[in-house]
């Protein structure tokens, strides 16, 4: 996704218009259709958008709480059952093991995602030639296809023929069934994602820390504090609200997992033979499109609204901290 | 005249001083980046090494590390892999994306309009609630009751049910409000209007040419992000009006251990990304970059 968002910048995004001193003036040929215009217009102009929220967005997630409350098969009428369906959620272990996969994922990803991508932002922000080349380089996974990056990784991890296990022989490491564990196979997914993302998040980290001023530097460097701890005391809380923001999206991003570990295992739903790495989102399409329980997948759909709700809150609050109470 | 170059080229000599410039990449850190390029590039040289190989030769060990001549002839044979529907695929792909992008860019630049230059009852209320929808993963939660409604609308395995859940794009607005806030002097505006300018006209005179390179671009990112959709096309449509992504991953359940194969399906769905990659990089560098700075 894209990075304008940032929760800094959103708690102060709707400024007040300015020139506000031309309030109340009425502009000439204030007759009833440039009246109409001002006042209706503007309503027109985002009612685009708000039908279709409503028929696309609102819609559909209400009447996902409506289903989750009701048995809702294939065959048969749709019955409501009031809570039933979390009641068999909480003790369904195939769910928690979805979640449990996810979340892990997500940790095993994102973490070394994201410091990955402040230490090569600060290497691309010293000064050297080709910096346009370097920038682009590591923009270049951003825009393979997410099956691309899967279908080829999944070859690399082949048991047999796969190059990452050839290299690893040369070290003595016997040939890995990489799908066959949990955590090979996470580490497998995660290395995908941090592929494909890791250096979209360096451009961002790399944006934001051309605006930090360079006598901070200056001062620091004269303090006789090293580069490293430059990083870690300037550099990385001055980058605090783009941290927060990516943090954000790749919460959001890794919660909802779907295209790597579906193709990780031929373009199944299982996450393997027994679901080693079948993600909350696999989970919903496996509940509601193979086995045709809506009902039931629906249900699954709004705890992973939830999911993503505590993620969010979770890591907001712990990012929040980053050099913060000092 | 020389006096004064010379002392110019003095204190620049002094404001650098050469070894310690803390700004100055080291060995180090250049070395760490041409890895980082390297790793970048790898999986995309293999993909074209085993496309261009014969499928024996793509699981040989050890594993073949130039490209062979076999590119033309598995391109061939992606094609005629009838069950895989690839150039439906590839053309239904570029149908979607190019329709979902052009009519996101229409909603989101006129309600980023509407949002940023126009005053209405609601609008910090309405604005608001776009931010907070922003947050929720519609088309993967609400996949249920959409599914049904396309049952309903009898319209599974058709291109509209893939258009149009993606036209709903709160991103895109958010992006354009913020643009045009930026873009557009509210003084514009006010002067369009003084001369007598309906809303419309503002618009399209006005902050259209104002906001291109926002649309520009919003248009990149909807554009990729719909060409890799995988979930909701896997879902909707069937096998044999496949989109470019679900084509592939057809392919790789149906011919599983073809490696030249699928890996030449595989390159072909890159390819317009990476034309568009290379024809307009650096405007998506700085596009990004821009976004983040505003951040």
């Amino acid at each position: 996704m894209s990075l304008n968002v940032d929760t800094g910048r959103v708690r102060r995004a709707p400024t007040p218009p300015r020139g506000s001193r031309h309030a109340g003036r009425k502009p000439p040929g204030s007759g009833l259709l440039a009246r109409f215009d001002l006042r209706v217009t503007p309503y027109v102009l985002i009612s685009p958008y708000f039908l279709l929220f409503a028929v696309f967005g609102f819609f559909p997630l209400a009447f996902t709480l409506w289903t989750s409350f009701q048995k809702y098969e294939l065959a048969g009428e749709a019955r409501f059952t009031g809570l039933d369906n979390y009641v068999k959620l909480m003790g369904d272990a195939d769910f928690w093991n979805a979640v449990v996969n996810t979340v892990g994922i997500f940790i095993l990803s994102t973490i070394p995602q994201l410091i990955l991508a402040l230490l090569l932002a600060n290497a691309l922000n010293k000064r050297i030639r080709g910096r346009l080349f370097f920038r682009l380089g590591v923009l270049i996974p951003l825009v393979t296809s997410v099956v691309a990056v899967a279908v080829v990784f999944t070859q690399l991890y082949g048991r047999d023929y796969g190059m990452i296990n050839w290299v690893l022989g040369f070290f003595g490491v016997d040939n890995i069934a990489w799908q066959n564990e949990k955590w090979s196979s996470w580490l497998a997914i995660a290395t995908m994602v941090d592929w494909r993302w890791t250096g979209y998040n360096a451009i961002i980290y790399l944006a934001a820390m051309q605006t930090i001023p360079k006598d901070l530097y200056e001062a620091a460097s004269i303090d006789g504090a090293t580069p490293r701890r430059q990083f870690w005391q300037i550099t990385v809380p001055m980058l605090r609200p783009v941290i927060i923001f990516t943090v954000f999206v790749s919460t959001i991003g890794g919660l909802t997992l779907f295209a790597e570990p579906v193709l990780f295992n031929n373009g199944t739903m299982s996450g393997g033979s027994t679901g080693q790495f079948q993600t909350v989102a696999m989970y919903i399409v496996e509940k509601g499109f193979r086995q045709f329980e809506y009902g039931y997948a629906a249900t699954v759909a709004w705890m992973l609204f939830v999911l993503i709700l505590i993620g969010v809150l979770l890591n907001y609050s712990l990012v929040r901290r980053i050099g913060g109470g000092r | 005249m020389t006096t004064i170059a010379h002392a110019g080229r003095q204190r620049r000599a002094h404001a650098r001083p050469s070894r310690r410039d803390p700004f100055a990449a080291t060995p180090l850190t250049k070395a760490a980046l041409l890895f980082t390029i390297f790793l970048s590039v790898f999986p995309l040289y293999w993909m074209v090494v085993i496309a261009s190989r014969t499928t024996a030769q793509a699981v040989d060990v050890p594993p073949p590390l130039l490209p062979g001549g076999n590119l033309g002839e598995n391109i061939a044979r992606v094609f005629a892999t009838e069950d895989a529907h690839f150039v439906t695929g590839m053309t239904n792909s570029l149908i979607v994306s190019s329709t979902v992008t052009l009519s996101v860019v229409a909603i989101s630049t006129l309600a980023g309009f509407a949002f940023a230059r126009l005053r209405f009852r609601g609008r910090k209320l309405l604005l608001g609630s776009i931010l907070l929808t922003m947050m929720v993963p519609i088309q993967q939660m609400g996949i249920v009751p959409l599914y049904q409604l396309m049952v309903n609308l009898e319209w599974t395995g058709t291109l509209q049910a893939v258009i149009l859940p993606f036209l709903l794009n709160g991103f895109g607005v958010f992006l354009m409000t913020q643009y045009t806030e930026q873009a557009v002097p509210m003084e514009l505006v006010e002067a369009a209007r003084v001369d007598g300018a309906s809303t419309m006209r503002i618009y399209w005179n006005v902050v259209l040419p104002a906001v291109r390179p926002g649309m520009a671009v919003l248009a990149l990112q909807t554009f990729m992000l719909n060409w890799n959709e995988f979930m909701w096309p896997l879902i909707v449509l069937t096998p044999d009006n496949p989109t470019v992504q679900t084509s592939i991953a057809f392919l790789t359940g149906q011919h599983t251990t073809d490696y030249a194969l699928i890996f030449t399906g595989t390159a072909l769905s890159v390819l317009p990304l990476l034309v568009v990659f290379i024809v307009f990089g650096r405007q998506i560098v700085g596009g990004l970059m821009e976004g983040a700075v505003k951040a």
